[in-house]
């Protein structure tokens, strides 16, 4: 075989290697689609389940992932935009920036069931929170912390830096600057990393395990203290807790699961990577 | 002029006052986050240090994970997440690479703008989600390959590879990116084919990167909890050493932890043995992420969303 032989050969292969890889994303989208379309209605999507979860919707366990994602936005957002002005604007060059750089990226890395204990052992025992909505907000609020922040921090610092110098050789503070020039230029970047980061949460199931998430329960929460049922959860649940359930119904939760997570992921994924591409003004 | 004079200094004052609430503020919010890394780390040695105290090692590390009878023997645990995991990093390293390879060499610039986002939306898809397939679609199919039952380390394998490709991919291609445009330029002039280019030249001058992207590969893998709860049987057994082991079913750490904590009773040893493997989870993790975050260094954070 001469040299531009192999070279044909190799980039055959990887080429037809790259293509089984990537064209079973498409399929496994598509394939829950074909099942789960059906399902679909407005009642599905808002009647309780009944009949031991055989019949009926998922109304509860769709609020409760509103509800629950709607909390991890409050917790994180404020938290994860703070830390990320903090590390693009005013964060030195030293040992503390490399240790939060350091905690961040393993906030990033821990397990998703690691978050559950954390969630289990600090909001649920010790703070006395009970299983209940605001435990499972607060864990999925820290878990989602890294990802805020990073992308966060990439927006501001997407941000050309004679912005920065123009308005402070006017006179203006530094938080002037940040607040007037910097941050509305970082805004839409900032909310979608946001954004992404509650795509992740909002199909999170290890986190709410033991923090929030209820088996069975048709009525609405009252307050942020009481259980709630969760989308995936839900669907742990009746995919392997509920003998005799109608694989439609099954098809139909993850599908109404992937269209959140997807629509979301979706928003934020095209403004990230034109955000990337512009770093240059 | 006089009251403008006034104005003045009371003006700056509260400016400057203002000015160093917020700075402190935000460093406040940045540096919570090794608190809350220390925190998480003390919760679970609150919660599961008697594990440790307890139960004598050598029980500790025996064979046997049998709670209704007090035995809390981590190894099937320890033996089935690294089981999972090996076979994940078998089938998604070789994978990921190429498909990295394809993106930053081969692919015409118009997919890779189609690519790319795709292969994000997979890091998005839910790990219950995909656990939900494995479930249905995949454990049947494997069983009808020959297997006694399609729940196995092969199946939790399988998904695991796939949710590792994204991380695997996107380290690689900024690895095998950050590889200075002269080595190729310098090999294809002296007469080599793109692909000896790459195969002799690019891959081991981007070998550093392509380690960590297999070591965050591993440390995705296993920590994933819920996808394997559901495909790889839980059965806390040693599965024998041989080729059969991957399709033996077993029971990781992560779905232990999942599938227990919801029925055991709040301070009992079973109860702190399970805080007790997050200990070890937390760990692992914590040890992979620091070693790569050195290597790759502040700037691969920074671009990848903290996800590394």
């Amino acid at each position: 075989m001469t040299r531009q032989q192999s070279h044909k050969l190799a980039k055959m292969l990887i080429t037809v290697i790259s293509a089984l890889v990537v064209v079973p994303i498409v399929f496994v989208i598509l394939f829950v689609f074909y099942h789960g379309v059906s399902a679909l209605s407005w009642e599905f999507l808002t009647a309780p389940p009944t009949n031991g979860m055989t019949e009926g919707g998922i109304g509860p366990a769709l609020l409760g992932t509103v509800i629950l994602t709607f909390l991890t936005a409050i917790v994180a957002m404020p938290f994860g935009v703070a830390a990320a002005i903090y590390l693009a604007e005013y964060a030195g060059d030293n040992r503390l920036t490399r240790w939060v750089r350091l905690a961040i990226v393993n906030l990033a890395g821990i397990p998703s069931v690691v978050y559950g204990l954390f969630g289990l052992g600090v909001f649920v025992l010790f703070f006395g929170f009970g299983t209940s909505i605001i435990a499972g907000g607060l864990t999925l609020g820290i878990m989602t912390l890294p990802v805020v922040i990073s992308t966060s921090e990439e927006a501001i610092l997407s941000v050309p830096q004679h912005f920065r110098t123009v308005s402070l050789s006017l006179g203006a503070t530094q938080w002037q600057t940040i607040r007037h020039q910097v941050l509305p230029h970082a805004l839409p970047g900032i909310l979608t990393g946001v954004i992404l980061g509650l795509g992740r949460a909002a199909g999170e199931t290890a986190p709410i395990l033991f923090t929030v998430a209820a088996f069975y329960l048709p009525e609405l929460p009252k307050s942020i203290f009481d259980q709630t049922m969760a989308l995936p959860y839900h669907l742990y649940v009746i995919a392997t807790q509920v003998p005799g359930m109608p694989l439609e119904i099954q098809y139909g939760t993850a599908l109404v699961l992937l269209l959140i997570v997807l629509s979301l992921t979706l928003v934020a994924t095209p403004v990230r990577t034109s955000m990337r591409r512009r770093r240059e003004w | 002029m006089t009251t403008a004079n006034q104005a003045g200094p009371q003006h700056q004052a509260r400016r400057r006052w203002g000015e160093w609430l917020i700075e402190n503020t935000v460093r406040l919010a940045g540096v919570s986050t090794i608190l809350i890394v220390a925190l998480i780390f003390l919760f679970l040695l609150k919660e599961g240090i008697p594990t440790f105290l307890d139960i004598p090692l050598r029980q500790l590390f025996s064979g046997r994970w049998y709670p209704i009878e007090s035995l809390y023997g981590i190894l099937p645990l320890l033996v089935g997440s690294l089981l999972v995991t090996i076979g994940a990093v078998i089938i998604a390293v070789p994978l990921g690479l190429t498909v990295a390879i394809y993106l930053g060499e081969f692919a015409p610039s118009w997919l890779r703008e189609f690519l790319k986002p795709l292969i994000e939306i997979l890091a998005g898809i839910p790990s219950i989600v995909l656990g939900f397939l494995g479930w249905v679609v995949l454990a049947p199919l494997i069983q009808n390959l020959g297997a006694s039952t399609g729940l196995t380390a092969f199946t939790g394998s399988l998904i695991l590879a796939y949710m590792a490709l994204p991380t695997i991919i996107s380290i690689s291609e900024d690895a095998l990116y950050a590889v200075p445009k002269e080595y190729r330029d310098g090999a294809l002039a002296i007469g080599a084919t793109e692909w000896q280019t790459i195969w002799r030249v690019v891959l081991p001058a981007a070998r550093s990167g392509l380690v960590i992207a297999v070591m965050l590969g591993v440390g995705r893998a296993i920590g994933e909890t819920m996808a394997v709860l559901m495909v790889t049987g839980n059965a806390a057994n040693i599965p024998k050493l041989g080729a059969g082991m991957f399709f033996q079913p077993v029971r990781t750490m992560t779905a232990t932890i999942a599938a227990e904590m919801g029925e055991v009773a709040q301070g009992s040893l079973h109860y702190s043995t399970l805080f007790g493997i997050g200990i070890i989870l937390f760990l692992i993790t914590f040890a992979i992420n620091s070693v790569a975050s050195r290597v790759v260094g502040v700037q691969g954070s920074r671009r990848r969303g903290g996800q590394l």
